[in-house]
């Protein structure tokens, strides 16, 4: 909850609240008031708490979800604005069936996550990073910008930089893999 | 009273001129990367919210005019991070300075428009607005009415808009000759400018632009270097005598009115711009010479 949130009153200000979350279209728990960010809407009604709130001014990048496809701090979004849109945060990256997603997997294998808080924004960001080129491994500069904005205090980054390479080849694997199961199929 | 705080969402402008004037002390808000901080914070508790972000026109740029007097014509809500992909030739210091915005996150959110709503003296786009001579389309019910930049920026963080105009548009001339923009700050990525400065060179028209930002009560134009350079550089083969350069980044560093603060002190801030204004100026005449980005980029200027 934000620094402000807790000083106003709760209850029923605000308005019913309809998002597409992670493919699926849901109804916030209850009445969203209108100067509430997107990141507090997905915690306190939604039961999303992956985003992660730290800086509160898009500084930190730990609540970076995709909005309509493009990687945004959740923070700076009003609820509001986020209707009717498809929002897909750190809880919609991993498979149905509960196995982690690439992105997560690689992270695991690289020991790219320690205290884990910057982990969720990063697993985001980095999963917008690898989609956006199929094919193509980003290379090392483009890394370093596109992750720009997520501050992780604990890892150095290097571990981190790995995983995206590590992301980058499980994501063109599995690419292949689906063309080949296509293949078979027909 | 914050229970009574409302939130409206036009679909287009009409609308949202409409919803502005009932309520001119509603708050605009699109990218949120400036409003949703003062919300964050309670630093502002507006009445309203007036959400601009889902009316498609605000998110369209189109060039305008032919030869020296083409423009782009920029609507308020196109995203930095299109401004880098679809207008680095035709806006190249626009382009240079979106880079330097924020982060990949705030690019994909953040707008011109929005920079110029908050005003502030430290916004990265404001000194390539004053340098090319931007204009500013603002409107009402009552009309539209142009906002040349330079007469934009009244004081801290206040702009020249009445209660119930937005920000429809801004038209930037076309680049007509080399552009640069530089600023300083501690990192690369998520900086607030410790000063900024902007030069645009039109060889057609012999004119000198310059912005300078973070250095002063709001964004600055620097006339008597413009003058200087303008006259003392040989257009349009853009040379220039021994000494000038430093010369006009004395000029420069004269007309920012900085104050000592948390990104840096007075003095720094005079020094710094001293050093931009005649580094850009060297990266203007290397661009003239071999093209934008060519080989004299990383020609060292003295501090």
């Amino acid at each position: 909850m934000s620094s402000q949130e807790a000083a106003k009153p709760r209850g029923s200000i605000g308005r019913a609240l309809t998002i597409t979350v992670n493919g699926r279209e849901r109804t916030a728990a209850g009445p969203v008031p209108p100067w509430r960010s997107l990141l507090t809407a997905l915690r306190e009604d939604f039961g999303l708490p992956g985003a992660k709130n730290a800086c509160e001014q898009g500084e930190c990048g730990s609540c970076t979800v995709c909005l309509d496809g493009e990687p945004v701090c959740s923070c700076l979004v009003a609820a509001w604005q986020a209707e009717g849109r498809e929002v897909r945060t750190v809880e919609g990256l991993g498979d149905a069936d509960g196995a982690l997603g690439a992105v997560q997997q690689a992270f695991v294998e690289c020991g790219a996550v320690q205290c884990g808080f910057c982990t969720p924004g990063l697993i985001v960001a980095v999963d917008a990073l690898v989609h956006s080129s199929p094919g193509r491994p980003p290379g090392a500069a483009e890394v370093r910008e596109a992750l720009a904005g997520n501050l992780c205090r604990c890892t150095g980054y290097e571990k981190i930089i790995e995983a995206v390479g590590r992301a980058a080849e499980l994501v063109a694997d599995q690419d292949t893999q689906h063309v080949a199961t296509e293949g078979m199929s027909r | 009273m914050d229970m009574d705080m409302d939130f409206t969402a036009p679909t287009s402008w009409a609308d949202a001129l409409a919803a502005k004037a009932e309520r001119p002390d509603s708050l605009p808000i699109c990218g949120g990367t400036d409003v949703m901080v003062e919300l964050n914070f309670d630093l502002r508790r507006p009445p309203a919210l007036l959400d601009l972000s889902r009316i498609g026109e605000l998110r369209e740029w189109s060039r305008r005019g032919e030869g020296s007097g083409a423009a782009i014509r920029l609507g308020a809500a196109v995203p930095y991070a299109r401004i880098i992909r679809e207008l680095s030739g035709p806006a190249p210091a626009l382009a240079q300075a979106s880079r330097t915005i924020g982060s990949p996150q705030i690019r994909s959110r953040g707008s011109v428009g929005g920079n110029l709503g908050t005003a502030s003296p430290a916004g990265d786009a404001h000194p390539v607005l004053l340098a090319t001579d931007a204009v500013v389309e603002a409107e009402s019910v009552r009309g539209r009415r142009a906002i040349p930049i330079r007469e934009f920026f009244l004081g801290v963080k206040r702009n020249a808009l009445e209660p119930d105009e937005l920000i429809r548009a801004v038209a930037i001339p076309a680049a007509a000759g080399p552009q640069q923009f530089a600023k300083v700050g501690s990192r690369n990525a998520m900086v607030i400018a410790v000063c900024s400065f902007a030069l645009a060179l039109d060889p057609d028209r012999r004119r000198v632009g310059t912005g300078i930002g973070s250095a002063g009560p709001t964004p600055l134009a620097a006339p008597t270097a413009e003058a200087f350079l303008a006259g003392e550089l040989d257009w349009p083969g853009l040379r220039l005598p021994e000494g000038a350069a430093r010369r006009f980044g004395a000029l420069v560093a004269a007309a920012a009115r900085p104050i000592d603060d948390v990104r840096g002190t007075a003095d720094y801030r005079r020094h710094a711009l001293a050093v931009l204004a005649a580094r850009t100026l060297s990266w203007c005449l290397a661009d003239a010479r071999t093209g934008p980005g060519g080989a004299g980029r990383e020609e060292p200027v003295p501090a």
